[in-house]
């Protein structure tokens, strides 16, 4: 030992061409990084491209609203140059009427009258009557615009139109958990009538949570007897648990239609089995008893897996020497089995949690009104344009997925997710 | 798993119990999937069983929505000529067939090469930042569907678009329809061949590699001599996995897809949604054939991997 150290300290280690050998390792070890990371680079850049770029675009149009602004060039140019509190002169005026001209000829009053009437109620008629005679407009515009239509001196609108004519706005974020713009400026909560947002995402949260229950329920005994079995037959009733699986989710939407509708077979074999009469049909789909049974059945695999591969790996003879020791084997499950499966647990609880907070196609299909989740909603305001609106809900969800999805991996790891 | 000998009556009654209850689940599990068969063959247009079925008399039974799935939208499906290329051009689920497979087939070629390379980076020691790049290459999988149509809606309708966050962004042509669909549908299949293939690669012996690379081998010889072969079974059933991702997906489908991109799941999802037809069952018994047929496949290529890895099963 004495001899190494002295040769150490004299002469560093070196390679058979003369070059230190620290210096060679760390280039050696560079280079299998960067071999490394070259292999994953294609697919990381497809993804960056094909996924996160898009995703991170949905998010900024969240906070953008550029109709107003897109449309009405020359007013937005006036905002610029006069502070907020300037008194509304005629080149404002001017600017207004200007841009209400264009607004005509490219068809866009109802687009821009519809941005401020979220604000100021009433605007959007304003906007669409004055453009239909905007060619009339002549200095002075003030009093040819108040001649128009009276309103146009409304120092509310001018100040919502200011807030418009910026292309960032909290608006939509607000909207979106149930709460508005005051008349002052403040933030207060929405009209009662108007509420909807928070009450789905409750209900979302809620419905998975539930969903998350029953498939643990449902999941934790079978995944049990699959560990427990011989490897020849339980290899056999897995295929029961990956069918459901592999199967499309369509066909199995679909089925539950078949099974559950009001003239389906269940209720048909109920009204055999004389539980219910004819006329008292159970009404199990398109409302949240069928978009919590399908979406269990859909989720459940996804519980049983994980929890099957804990399972198999915990050794039967723990069990056998707490029940030797004087346990029950409600104690020796309680105390011994159960805190050896909680990581499968964990990971089909939270896995379930995460796919069905996002859920959309069941829902879609058998929620009817009172079964809809927040993607449904996200989807309703994309039909129908309200592309602002949209982002800010799915950009609330993603940041609870991808809160949950964190959690996921600091607990379980990604690595470690199993398919089958 | 025997009951011991020392069980108490108490324990015996709770363990049939428990076997009861978990053939229930069984039966909640595969019920739903195996219902639609026999309906399929229903002579009438109901979707519960007519008491000609329940008698098994052969006269409740028909293969007519087998016959509807081929005959509609066709020119003249009464003809006797010209049939065959009638069904094949104009038939609506023979053309929605045609579009799912080539969909599927482009989608899976594209995520299961990216995705078994970047697999083989990722399971490397060496690799730098692996687990925030694993996190966000299997994030399709976790980010509701719903999020990511509308995303790549946006996207697709202008690609260039996204260069506006640095500058004006320069207006080019949109990429909705095919190349969208396929490349969207790639995307999501890429989390399915990354966990395949890194599961299969965790069993990999690189010492076998090792020998080969002081015996001579290149690295390209290394790849495709010892490490494909042994982690082909990964990557097919990875590949599989892609593809079922993609034969499934409808969401993206219905915003990406022109009007006239009919493909099954979008064909069944307009079933579903408009006026729901037996067709619909006995097009999903035919998807349920095709699943047993894939889960099968998986399957016998999982044991054949343990096998050729030297892994014990299970």
């Amino acid at each position: 030992m004495a001899d190494t150290s002295t040769l150490g300290a004299t002469a560093p280690l070196t390679t058979a061409d003369g070059r230190p050998l620290s210096a060679a390792l760390a280039q050696a070890h560079a280079k299998s990084r960067r071999s490394a990371f070259l292999l994953v680079a294609p697919l990381l850049i497809f993804v960056l491209l094909t996924f996160i770029l898009p995703i991170g675009q949905l998010l900024v149009r969240s906070v953008s609203d550029t109709d107003f602004a897109d449309n009405m060039p020359n007013l937005g140019a006036w905002f610029d140059a006069n502070p907020a509190g300037s008194e509304i002169d005629e080149s404002a005026y001017a600017a207004l009427a200007a841009d209400l001209q264009a607004a005509k000829t490219n068809k866009t009053a109802g687009k821009v009258g519809e941005r401020i009437n979220y604000d100021v109620s009433g605007s959007r008629s304003l906007f669409t009557s004055t453009a239909r005679s905007a060619d009339k407009l002549e200095p002075p515009y003030e009093a040819a615009l108040l001649g128009i239509k009276p309103g146009w001196d409304d120092p509310k609108l001018w100040q919502a139109m200011r807030q418009a004519s910026n292309t960032l706005t909290p608006n939509f974020f607000l909207a979106a958990v149930d709460l508005q713009r005051g008349p002052d400026g403040g933030i207060e909560r929405a009209p009662e009538e108007r509420r909807v947002y928070i009450s789905i995402f409750i209900r979302t949260f809620a419905l998975s949570a539930l969903i998350t229950c029953i498939t643990l329920l449902l999941g934790y005994p079978i995944a049990h007897l699959l560990a427990t079995m011989p490897l020849r037959y339980s290899n056999i009733l897995m295929i029961m648990v990956l069918l459901p699986f592999w199967t499309s989710l369509l066909v199995r939407t679909t089925s539950w239609i078949v099974l559950l509708q009001s003239q389906g077979v269940l209720n048909d074999l109920l009204v055999v089995a004389g539980v219910i009469t004819e006329d008292g049909r159970i009404r199990m789909i398109y409302n949240q008893i069928g978009t919590v049974i399908a979406m269990t059945h859909i989720l459940l695999p996804f519980m049983v897996l994980p929890l099957y591969s804990v399972m198999r790996q915990i050794p039967p003879s723990y069990v056998r020497a707490a029940r030797s020791l004087g346990a029950t084997s409600w104690t020796a499950f309680r105390r011994i089995y159960l805190p050896q499966t909680l990581p499968g647990l964990a990971a089909g609880a939270l896995l379930v949690f995460i796919l069905s907070v996002g859920y959309y196609i069941t829902p879609a299909l058998v929620g009817g009104a009172k079964g809809q989740l927040i993607s449904n909603l996200i989807a309703f305001h994309f039909e129908n344009a309200n592309w602002s609106m949209a982002a800010a809900i799915a950009t609330i969800l993603l940041v609870a997925v991808l809160i949950l999805y964190w959690v996921y991996d600091r607990l379980i790891g990604i690595d470690n997710l199993k398919l089958g | 798993m025997a009951l011991p000998i020392y069980a108490t009556p108490l324990e015996r009654l709770w363990r049939y119990a428990y076997l009861v209850a978990c053939a229930l689940i069984f039966l909640f599990l595969m019920a739903p999937i195996l219902i639609v068969i026999p309906l399929s063959f229903n002579a009438e247009p109901y979707f519960t069983f007519t008491p000609k079925m329940l008698a098994l008399d052969p006269e409740g039974y028909s293969t007519r929505w087998y016959r509807l799935l081929l005959d509609f939208g066709m020119a003249a499906p009464e003809a006797t000529t010209g049939w065959w290329a009638d069904m094949w051009n104009n038939a609506a689920w023979v053309r929605a067939a045609k579009n799912s497979l080539i969909i599927g087939f482009f989608a899976t070629v594209v995520a299961t090469s990216l995705g078994t390379l970047a697999a083989l980076g990722l399971s490397r020691p060496e690799m730098p930042w692996r687990r925030p790049i694993m996190a966000m290459l299997i994030s399709p999988m976790i980010v509701p569907i719903i999020i990511t149509a509308t995303g790549l809606f946006f996207f697709y309708s202008n690609p260039c678009g996204i260069l506006g966050v640095f500058g004006p962004a320069p207006a080019c042509g949109r990429l909705t329809g095919w190349i969208g669909v396929i490349l969207a549908h790639a995307t999501l299949g890429i989390p399915f061949v990354i966990i395949t293939v890194t599961a299969t690669l965790t069993g990999f012996d690189r010492s076998l590699s090792r020998a080969a690379a002081s015996l001579g081998a290149t690295p390209r010889q290394n790849f495709f001599r010892i490490t494909l072969p042994l982690i082909l079974p990964g990557v097919v059933s990875g590949g599989l996995f892609a593809f079922v991702t993609s034969f499934d997906e409808v969401v993206v489908v219905l915003f990406l897809a022109d009007a006239n991109q009919q493909t099954i799941p979008r064909q069944m999802w307009n079933g579903i949604r408009e006026a729901i037809s037996p067709a619909i069952l006995s097009a999903a018994t035919i998807l349920v054939v095709i699943s047993v047929l894939l889960l099968t496949a998986v399957e016998v290529l999982r044991r054949r991997s343990e096998r050729m890895r030297g892994v014990s099963p299970g």
